[in-house]
């Protein structure tokens, strides 16, 4: 056989190899892949012309109206003189409007770089929560941040916040030496220190402290625009988080009484919509207050939105913790930790790992929930949008301009959000466990 | 075994009997639970007390007192869009009625639409069509990322200041004409063809109703055959027959008993007649939840059909099964699984959010009884109670029907 090879006597059998030629037009290239991605068969070719049409449509009447959009005019009339009829956008009424979009219409406009500064900070202040590869020292400003955020948007005097925060870096320290022996006596411990010390503190800062500050004070009725919106958002979530790990915790305990607490609570206030929770804080939480006290509209949403998303955040963390494997449990309790030791050391560092990225899509539903507040008379995005804006005899008309900004900011905001829950849920895929 | 033994085997074995103290109800697990829950009995006791006491107190300072009469009291306000009869004499207890009812209406027309446009939306963005299922990711991220209640905002500023009004569609010669003759859509909202229902059209709808009977019996009955014999009847068309044929022809038999009638653009100079009017309001909030909704619904769809690993396609093709019937007997009953109950939560969602009703002007219970009720009489405690009863209701029935059907298709394990 091997001496047949070099002088074959059949005269068919090739003696060399063919050289390769390129494969035919309509197997490489872009045709081919328009080919097999647009038009595989009859009814796929037909959804990709219908497909087409409908994106030729959208974009015909959308691109025209924003790329002829003006926006140096000062009134919707004189858009339309400029433009003569012609399709157009008149983006003059952002250029114009923009500080009352973000800010609300009574914040003072030289105080415009307090909460700028504070927006700043809350990425340093976020950050390392967000991504667990940066130092575990930067925690110490995430820490500080609320305090200084308060400070910078509400101005007044400084004592207050560091009054606050003496409070709780008591609390904390009270609680690491007592905590050791015993959790109940560090928790309550910590209780009754923070409040001595936020008494006494009250009881120094002089009365008229406010007017002699450094910034001066704003009062939360003057708050509005989509800084509303970010900072019900931000301080909503930032507080559920930990009451909502309460009432996960709650709801699995063996403790009848407590358990039952957390699930009336829990699927009360899933069962009702938010905006009936919003009218509880405007018209009927005040009933509830003592009589002589006067809380803010401001701080009464922010307690019945913390609340209304703590029940949520406490469904995912329930969630959590029912996908760790008994094991873990039972693990802790070989050890001989207690219920406080073996929760903060063993299940909820898993368990809270695991529920990240559906606490996060809670914190996006939560942000755009925040428009909400605009049906009780206070002034977001939406609200100064639908109100002030709208309204005034500038901008009557101006609807899409105005609503496709919103729409784009909440958009950018919700968008990002969800692609670091994504990214997180990559990475935290391979190595949970 | 004697008195005695007993006695000598209780001391070696049994712990010494032991004294209750103060401390184990901190120290000792079995009676510290008990602890806690007596703190948190006395701590909840207080809470209720103090906020019972200061609601008694300010209720007392402002002349008010806990009462629901005002539920019999003439409402004094007109409702457009209604679906039982009422006008201003009747009572806010009426009133709320209609709201329970519109919210219902708008909350079932907005379940089918999302479900529908969900399930559209999350096929097509598993086509192997690549500008189709872009397009589909471009529709559910647009959709989900930004607030409904922007949107409910939107599609109402469409209605309103986009379409024309009603005058355009009137008189001889009118700018618009009706669409298919039947349809007006105006800055009112949409005015539709109202069915007329004449003598003998009982019958045609009698029939209707028996004919879906008669359509599942046949199918049972292909089934049964089916299973018993191994003899396969069509399925498709005959189903539709039988639930098309016979109302037609008696629906012509009769004489045409059930007649359209369409708006009227001759009737009257200033609006159009005779229809139904579907108003704007809801039309913005039933449109918005559906597609907002939908968006939801299509990421639920999507993750169902893909969480069907594709060894149970190959293996039902191996078995010989037709793509048709591959994705009804084989791929559908096991994404549903995964489907269902995040949908039915999605329900839950456009209930409750159907309460944005009042950023529009819709007037669901939220709108009546919430709004402009309590701003009548003043009774805010009363209202927001009543309005949370309401949506506490509807929510833990629609749960409990999805327990139900969770625990009907829970693989049955042995």
């Amino acid at each position: 056989m091997s001496d047949n090879k070099n002088n074959n006597p059949i005269a068919f059998v090739a003696t060399s190899v063919i050289p390769e030629s390129p494969p035919p037009a309509r197997e490489t290239g872009i045709y081919k892949w328009v080919r097999e991605n647009l038009f595989s068969n009859i009814p796929n070719g037909i959804l990709t012309l219908v497909a087409i049409a409908v994106l030729y449509k959208v974009l015909s009447s959308t691109l025209p109206w924003i790329l002829n959009g003006i926006w140096t005019t000062s009134s919707l009339a004189e858009c339309r003189e400029v433009l003569q009829g012609k399709t157009g956008a008149c983006f003059s009424v952002l250029a114009e409007r923009w500080q009352q979009l973000l800010y609300g219409f009574k914040y003072p406009e030289e105080e415009y770089w307090r909460p700028n500064l504070a927006l700043i900070l809350l990425f340093f202040a976020m950050a390392p929560v967000l991504f667990f590869d940066l130092p575990r020292k930067l925690l110490g400003f995430t820490v500080i941040y609320p305090f200084l955020a308060f400070w910078l948007i509400w101005g007044g005097s400084i004592m207050v916040p560091i009054v606050a925060m003496l409070g709780f870096a008591a609390a904390a320290v009270v609680f690491q030496k007592l905590g050791k022996g015993s959790f109940a006596a560090g928790f309550f411990g910590a209780i009754v220190s923070a409040l001595v010390i936020w008494k006494i503190g009250g009881m120094l800062i002089p009365e008229n402290a406010s007017e002699t500050a450094m910034l001066t004070a704003v009062p939360s009725r003057d708050l509005g625009g989509f800084m509303l919106n970010m900072m019900l958002g931000v301080t909503c979530v930032s507080l559920s988080v930990p009451l909502g790990i309460a009432l996960a915790l709650g709801r699995q305990s063996s403790m009848p009484l407590i358990k039952w607490i957390c699930v009336v609570f829990i699927e009360f206030v899933r069962g009702v919509p938010l905006i009936t929770l919003l009218f509880v804080a405007s018209v009927m939480l005040s009933y509830f207050f003592p009589p002589d006290a006067t809380v803010d509209l401001f701080l009464r949403v922010v307690i019945m939105i913390t609340l209304f998303s703590a029940a949520y955040i406490a469904e995912v963390i329930r969630g959590g913790l029912a996908a760790l494997p008994k094991g873990q449990y039972e693990a802790a309790d070989s050890l001989g930790l207690d219920y406080p030791q073996a929760m903060r050391l063993i299940i909820l560092p898993q368990a809270l790992k695991i529920s990240i990225p559906g606490i996060v899509n809670v914190a996006v539903g939560l942000f755009k929930d925040t428009t909400l507040v605009s049906v009780i008379s206070m002034f977001d995005l939406v609200g100064m949008i639908r109100g002030p804006v709208l309204a005034s005899t500038e901008w009557n008309g101006v609807y899409w301009e105005l609503l496709g900004f919103a729409a784009a900011l909440f958009f950018v905001v919700c968008y990002g959000i969800s692609q670091y829950s994504q990214w997180l849920e990559r990475r935290l895929a391979t190595g949970h466990r | 075994m004697s008195h005695g033994d007993l006695s000598f085997m209780s001391t070696l074995t049994d712990p010494p009997k032991e004294q209750f103290r103060l401390s184990m109800l901190v120290n000792d697990t079995r009676y510290r639970s008990l602890t806690f829950q007596a703190i948190a009995a006395l701590v909840l006791a207080l809470a209720i007390w103090y906020l019972g006491n200061n609601l008694i107190q300010n209720l007392r300072a402002a002349g008010l007192n806990i009462s629901y009469d005002f539920l019999g009291d003439r409402s004094g306000y007109d409702i457009n869009q209604r679906l039982i009869e009422y006008d201003s004499q009747s009572s806010h207890a009426s009133a709320a009625l209609v709201g329970i009812l519109n919210t219902l209406l708008v909350a079932v027309l907005a379940c089918i639409t999302a479900t529908i446009f969900g399930v559209i939306a999350g096929v097509l963005r598993l086509s192997n069509n690549w500008l189709v299922s872009k397009l589909m990711a471009v529709y559910v991220e647009i959709f989900r990322n930004i607030p409904v209640l922007i949107w409910i905002i939107i599609i109402f500023t469409i209605m309103t200041a986009v379409m024309p009004g009603a005058r355009a569609y009137l008189g001889e010669n009118p700018e618009r004409e009706l669409v298919f003759g039947l349809f007006a859509f105006t800055n009112r909202g949409i005015y539709a063809p109202a069915p007329v229902w004449n003598d003998g059209s009982m019958i045609v709808v009698a029939v209707f109703f028996v004919s879906i009977f008669a359509m599942f019996a046949y199918r049972r009955y292909a089934t049964k055959l089916l299973y018993d014999t191994g003899k396969l009847l069509p399925m498709g068309w005959p189903s539709l027959a039988i639930l098309i044929l016979p109302t037609v022809i008696i629906f012509f038999l009769l004489g045409q008993p059930i007649g359209l009638d369409a708006p009227d653009p001759l009737a009257n100079r200033f609006n159009l007649r005779g229809g139904i009017q579907i108003g704007a309001p809801l039309i913005a909030l039933w449109f918005a939840l559906s597609i907002y909704t939908g968006a939801f619904i299509a990421e639920n769809v999507r993750a169902g059909i893909q969480a069907v690993s594709s060894g149970q396609t190959e293996a039902a093709a191996a078995l010989g099964l037709r793509p048709g019937r591959i994705m009804n007997l084989v791929v559908l009953p096991q994404a549903l699984r995964v489907i269902i109950p995040p949908l039915i939560s999605n329900f839950l969602n456009i209930t409750k959010n159907s309460s944005l009703a009042i950023a529009v002007g819709y007037a669901d219970i939220t709108a009546t009884l919430g709004g402009i009720t309590l701003n009548q009489t003043g009774r805010a405690i009363e209202c927001v109670l009543l309005l949370m009863l309401f949506y506490l209701t509807a929510s833990l029935l629609i749960s409990m029907g999805m327990n139900l059907y969770n625990a009907s298709v829970k693989l049955k394990e042995r």
